[in-house]
């Protein structure tokens, strides 16, 4: 490749402009370079192998606000967007309304714009409202400990995984077969060197293997389905395991608790509770434990103390789980995580307290079984799983569930989750408070129509 | 920072809770009241704060005030480039066509969005100069890890197995060696040379047969070039294995060399470091690797492609799998792109420019001061050392305290661990010359309080809302929620 070399303008732009986000002038660039004692920027940089310098770049020139926020308003009015369409999509991530309470917190710059608490006295606004998020969740969940947050549920429950492995020092993992695929091919990313096993057990946990790490579950299973949380916490005891649980945040407004269960590791994903769906990310993966497994907890965890005149303050604690003191014996390389995720869901629960988590989570189960009593009378349709279920059910489609959601689309509606591989021309529909009760009703004559039009 | 934030009451959401408040309101049911479920799958109790709307709007907003932040803070804290993060970036993310669509839509029905990644895929590859790029790694840690997945696939597949060993300089971020023994690798160090490059020669003796990986930090961790990088990635090359370049600060390098042209195979860069995502108070973060067009096919998934006038998500046909839930950090890549875009070609030239220029500027005014880590012109950061005035009594770690009271953010502390006391000072290209101005009057101040006034340096912080915390009594006695 011929290098071809583009030499920067002198730290301006193109036609030899200022940058609205650098704010040095040509006279301090000189007043610099004759503080360092040289005579041109080129001199800094004599290290770099001279022929592979500057090279030319093919992205556009810089582009001004005014055009910019315009092209990018379009690019964002491509999309098929869920308000402007009736949504019924969930399987990982849900549409909920968003208090006006929690983007005026998020419009905080001091929030926004910190770093990592590593000063913690000039950072205790994250530092308590961390310890806040990890109080939530563990009165949502009623578990005793919970660390700051990890990336996503995913990535949670994979983390939760090789923790049951370092905890009990075997390399087997049971995942029941009602998890999300995506959940195990997560772990198995994240566990591709560490020569551990998956096992995939039957719903009922019957036959267990005695030589497992955990018993590591979805409740609401993939088909929307609350699993039987007591009886496979037991049959992991009694196989010397422990038991993870991935569970949907917004159903504990209304159902039990894990902790209830003696479950061992709770995970989930914490996008529900007050984060924007934004295509999948950023969230934050929501990780619950017992005190007496903290040391082996990846992840950041804030903990209250005192400062030298006895008033309290809060603090990063057991840093030497974390990588960058123990370096490759670290429980996890985890650094930077998701603490503003984390502000956001604080927020929320703050803003929704006591009784707006049980009302939200009530209007959810209401409407959703509304949905899905009526969706079972519609012909060719019907409810393959059976069991109690929050917010979400399967549904068996008369047409493949491809030509079905097209359908669904062509009259603004974005329908289910395609679980086909697991059921045949089914769909998991899940219904938040979101979707009015005429939204319902135009799903339920629209599947009734597709359906007809065989 | 003003005083009266010291007199906040600082008492816990669970503390201020009274029975009967809200702060919002939601609508009835619309539908027919629905049979309950067995009643012991049911809680009864559900322990959470009751608080009016107010009082949480002002509880977390006091709460903001005891941070120090870019908006509101010279932040120059090494090796995390704080610099100003646009509110346009924020503006974009939040457009509702990007904040409001789910991530199991099909890629047809979010055309705009996966354009937005393909381009900034584009932009990434055009950077860096190593044109596969998936934007799936959620931080750099998770990017570092994808990128070891992929050097470990690659040997797999030309029936290399043996190679197991990750060779670390001993200047690395711990992510560094934590993600290699993630991926199963044996973590040899490689010592630096006295002037902050890697021992070439060590390095050499050190690559064999089994080498899989050589981890190099660009710039250094010491905030150098380094000079010997050609010889490098060759002695690496030869001996069979690839070379990863941990490019979580690219600030220095955009338009003066791209990674790829250098010889490295792999690299990840922080969008929340280089392209102006916000930290957040440690994360979210986005951590995309990049790597050369021969290792694309083992990339993570999800990976845009465009076709014709479509753009599509695939799965790379050998790639490394699934390392999260959906497709990355989405709303942090919208931030990112929209950066690239303000910024151009152009634009992106013009903060490697002044991030280096504004780096020597510090030292230069320094270095009568402070030792440095290596008396050499530095790239985006210097390393100043405390040693001189450790000797008259005082730690880095107490003048990085010292230099809140001034309001101003400490530098990271420390870091790299092969320099005594050290203070790893990173402007960025964003802070005015009368900023670096006033830092280095007040690092001159406190230098000259060293000996002055010793006891004042090794007591700060005193103006902030607390003092000095005890962490060692929050290790020992872990108190981690609210309790009543």
């Amino acid at each position: 490749m011929v290098h071809t070399v583009d030499r920067p303008a002198g730290g301006r732009i193109a036609g030899g402009n200022p940058h609205p986000y650098i704010p040095a002038t040509d006279a301090d660039r000189a007043a610099m370079l004759a503080a360092i004692g040289v005579s041109s920027f080129e001199d800094l940089v004599q290290d770099i192998p001279e022929h592979l310098r500057f090279p030319e770049l093919t992205i556009a020139e810089s582009a001004p606000e005014l055009s910019l926020s315009a092209e990018l308003a379009a690019m964002a009015a491509r999309n098929v967007t869920p308000g402007d369409y009736a949504c019924f999509l969930g399987a990982g991530a849900y549409r909920h309304f968003i208090p006006s309470t929690v983007g005026a917190i998020l419009q905080r710059g001091e929030f926004v714009t910190a770093y990592t608490p590593y000063q913690p006295e000039a950072a205790q606004g994250t530092l308590q409202t961390g310890f806040e998020f990890q109080s939530a969740i563990c009165q949502l969940f009623d578990m005793e400990v919970a660390n700051a947050g990890m990336y996503d549920g995913p990535t949670a429950f994979a983390e939760a995984a090789l923790m049951a492995c370092r905890l009990t020092r075997r390399n087997k993992v049971a995942i029941l077969e009602t998890a999300d695929d995506r959940l195990t091919a997560v772990l198995r990313a994240y566990s591709a060197h560490q020569q551990i096993e998956i096992i995939s057990i039957p719903a009922d946990g019957a036959n267990t293997p005695d030589d497992i790490a955990c018993v590591a579950f979805q409740s609401p299973n993939l088909f929307g389905v609350i699993e039987d949380v007591a009886s496979l916490t037991e049959k992991a005891h009694a196989a010397g395991a422990l038991s993870i649980a991935h569970v949907n945040p917004t159903a504990h407004g209304l159902f039990q608790p894990p902790g209830k269960y003696g479950v061992d590791i709770v995970t989930a994903e914490g996008q529900p509770l007050g984060v924007p769906l934004s295509f999948g990310g950023a969230y934050v993966g929501l990780f619950a434990c017992r005190q007496e497994h903290i040391r082996q907890l990846p992840g950041r965890i804030i903990g209250r103390t005192t400062d030298t005149q006895g008033r309290t303050g809060y603090v990063l604690t057991l840093q030497t789980r974390e990588q960058h003191i123990r370096r490759e014996r670290a429980t996890s390389n985890i650094c930077t995580s998701t603490q503003l995720i984390g502000l956001m869901v604080a927020v929320y629960v703050a803003t929704l307290g006591k009784q707006g988590m049980r009302d939200v989570a009530n209007l959810c189960y209401q409407k959703a079984h509304y949905a899905a009593s009526e969706i079972a009378k519609v012909p060719g349709y019907s409810l393959p799983v059976v069991g109690a279920f929050f917010h979400e059910f399967a549904v068996t489609c008369p047409r493949s569930v491809a030509e079905t959601n097209a359908a669904l689309l062509k009259r603004k509606i974005i329908g289910g989750y395609d679980i086909s591989d697991r059921i045949p021309d089914t769909m998991l529909i899940c219904v938040t408070e979101m979707n009015s009760r005429g939204e319902i009703d135009t799903l339920i004559s629209a599947l009734r129509e597709i359906g007809g039009a065989q | 920072m003003t005083t009266p934030m010291r007199e906040m009451d600082r008492r816990l959401l669970m503390d201020r809770s009274v029975p009967g408040r809200r702060a919002v309101a939601l609508p009835e049911s619309d539908v027919p009241a629905q049979p309950m479920p067995d009643a012991t799958l049911l809680r009864d109790d559900l322990p959470l704060p009751e608080i009016a709307q107010l009082e949480v709007i002002r509880y977390f907003s006091l709460l903001s005030q005891l941070n120090f932040s870019i908006d509101t803070n010279f932040y120059p804290l090494g090796s995390c480039t704080m610099k100003y993060n646009p509110k346009l970036n924020d503006a974009i993310a939040s457009l509702p066509g990007f904040a409001n669509i789910h991530p199991n839509q099909p890629a047809e029905q979010v055309q705009g969005a996966v354009q937005l990644m393909y381009e900034l895929q584009e932009a990434l590859g055009d950077l860096t100069g190593l044109p596969g790029v998936s934007l799936a790694p959620l931080a750099g840690a998770q990017g570092e890890y994808a990128g070891l997945l992929i050097a470990r696939a690659y040997h797999a597949r030309r029936n290399d197995s043996a190679r197991t060993v990750a060779i670390v300089p001993d200047s690395a971020h711990g992510t560094n060696p934590a993600s290699a023994a993630m991926a199963g690798l044996e973590v040899v160090t490689v010592p630096s040379d006295a002037s902050g490059n890697v021992d070439v020669d060590a390095l050499r003796s050190l690559t064999d047969e089994r080498t899989a990986v050589f981890m190099l930090t660009m710039p250094s961790t010491l905030g150098l070039f380094e000079p010997s990088i050609l010889e490098i990635t060759q002695i690496v090359h030869s001996a069979g294995g690839l070379v990863y370049a941990d490019g979580a600060n690219l600030n220095a390098l955009l338009g003066m060399v791209r990674l790829g042209d250098l010889g490295v195979d792999i690299c990840h860069s922080n969008l929340h470091k280089t392209f102006s995502t916000p930290h957040g108070g440690g994360g979210p973060g986005s951590g995309p690797v990049m790597v050369t067009e021969e290792l694309a096919s083992f990339l993570p998934e999800p990976v845009a492609a465009k076709s014709g006038d479509t753009y599509t998500l695939d799965t790379p046909e050998h790639s490394v799998g699934k390392i999260n839930g959906f497709h990355g950090s989405f709303s942090i890549l919208a931030r990112a792109y929209t950066y690239i875009r303000a910024m151009g070609r152009d634009g992106l030239k013009a903060v490697a420019e002044n991030a280096i220029l504004n780096a020597n500027y510090i030292q230069a005014q320094l270095k009568d001061r402070f030792d440095l880590a290596a008396d050499r012109y530095c790239m985006h950061e210097t390393v100043l050392s405390a040693t001189r005035q450790r000797k008259r009594g005082v730690k880095g770690l107490d003048i990085a305290k010292r230099l809140l009271d001034h309001g101003i953010h400490a530098p990271t502390m420390y870091f790299p661990l092969i320099v005594d006391e050290a203070l790893m000072v990173e402007p960025t290209e964003t802070e005015s010359k009368e900023t670096l101005d006033r830092f280095i009057e007040v690092m001159r101040q406190i230098d000259d309080e060293v000996t002055s006034d010793p006891e004042t340096v090794r007591t700060a912080p005193h103006t902030l809302p607390v003092t000095r915390l005890d962490e060692a009594a929050a290790a020992r006695k872990p108190y981690l929620r609210w309790q009543e």
